[in-house]
């Protein structure tokens, strides 16, 4: 019998969110974070985008890549500090900071997009 | 006329001495001279009280692996010439514990290998009389890049999980657990996935890629971690959704 760990299923969504976030965040920083804010390109109306975000479709999508990388994040940050920093003594923090954060962050972007839809 | 080159080989006596030193030999070199004809050289010529390990001489035992210039090496198949003028710093191999001179200990690895099976297991033997197991070439693929691993442990050597973790199974272990799972005649993948989905399994791994790196025989042991990764995340999401199912 398989012994019952949760590292199977964070790694599921560590690997996922790491997929997503290559193929997503890029194109999504590039837009909202350079391109309209620099005026690169003329960015579209903030109605248009509001309705965009209120389609239950696209905020399913952005919710999941949200919280995909926010896991992915986490993931990396715990292992991250469990072996770069060698504090793997801290294990039970560690693990409750990072997956916390991400399960606050989720939370967060749950509440917003709920705001706009 | 041959070249010389100054070899910088670590000595130490654990009983009694504290800490490894360095002693330089001077040794003779041509281009075909490996790093572990100039240990020879040392033995035969020098120093007779260095040890090591060393067989086949062809990069097909895998006893001779020893940290070069701080990288884990083959030194039967690392050359002199390529670190001219040297000199050129031999060591035991990193994150084990060493017996003498350039010896480690390697009954961690060698208890870690038993572990994963790495052989094949069948529920029951097919009788004599019903003639040999075939197999597709295709088949032979799936697994054979694993099965060229000759338990160098240059990957454990080059692995910081393992130097920070030696609870860490490890990649030649995961890769040589694989080498046996693809293959067609083998049924022992579920006693392998006991042993490797634990933490001290593939989770330890954190895809340093290390180990592929420093690979002599290209089996790409982080590949083969990532591939077991997926498996058992797959099969324990399975579990998860029957847990009393097949
Ligand atoms: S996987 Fe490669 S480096 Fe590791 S023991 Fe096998 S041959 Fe050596
Ligand atoms: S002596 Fe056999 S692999 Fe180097």
């Amino acid at each position: 019998m398989i012994r019952r760990h949760p590292e199977p299923l964070l790694w599921m969504l560590f690997s996922a969110g790491g997929v997503v976030s290559a193929m997503l965040m890029p194109v999504l920083v590039l837009l909202f974070g350079l391109a309209y804010p620099l005026g690169w390109l003329t960015p579209p109306a903030s109605d248009r985008v509001r309705a965009l975000v209120a389609n239950p479709l696209a905020a399913i999508v952005l919710f999941s890549l949200i919280v995909l990388s926010l896991f992915h994040w986490a993931h990396r940050f715990r292992h991250t500090l469990y072996d770069g920093l060698q504090i793997k003594h801290l294990s039970e923090v560690i693990a409750v900071v990072s997956y916390g954060a991400a399960i606050v962050g989720s939370a967060v972007a749950a509440y917003l997009l709920w705001q706009l839809s | 006329m041959s070249d010389h080159i100054t070899l910088q080989i670590a000595r130490y006596r654990p009983e009694q001495e504290s800490e490894p030193t360095f002693n330089e030999y001077e040794v003779p070199y041509t281009k075909e001279s490996a790093v572990l004809d100039g240990l020879n050289y040392v033995k035969d010529r020098l120093d007779g009280t260095l040890v090591y390990r060393w067989s086949c001489r062809m990069g097909i035992c895998g006893s001779c692996g020893m940290s070069v210039n701080g990288e884990p090496k083959l030194t039967c198949a690392t050359f002199l010439a390529d670190y001219a003028p040297g000199p050129v710093r031999v060591e035991p191999l990193r994150n084990f514990p060493i017996i003498r001179d350039l010896i480690v200990d390697i009954g961690d690895f060698m208890r870690k290998l038993v572990r994963v099976k790495p052989w094949i297991v069948r529920e029951v033997d097919k009788p004599l009389s019903e003639g040999e197991y075939r197999q597709t070439p295709e088949q032979l693929d799936e697994y054979k890049q694993f099965s060229m691993c000759i338990n160098c442990m240059l990957c454990y050597s080059a692995c910081p999980i393992y130097g920070l973790d030696p609870k860490f199974i490890g990649p030649a272990a995961i890769a040589l657990a694989q080498r046996y799972n693809l293959d067609n005649r083998d049924e022992g993948a579920g006693d392998r996935m006991e042993v490797l989905s634990e933490y001290d399994g593939i989770w330890g791994c954190t895809f340093v890629g290390e180990c592929t790196k420093v690979c002599p025989k290209h089996v790409d042991p982080a590949g083969a971690i990532q591939r077991y990764k997926l498996t058992a995340a797959l099969e324990s999401m399975k579990s998860f959704f029957a847990p009393r199912g097949a």
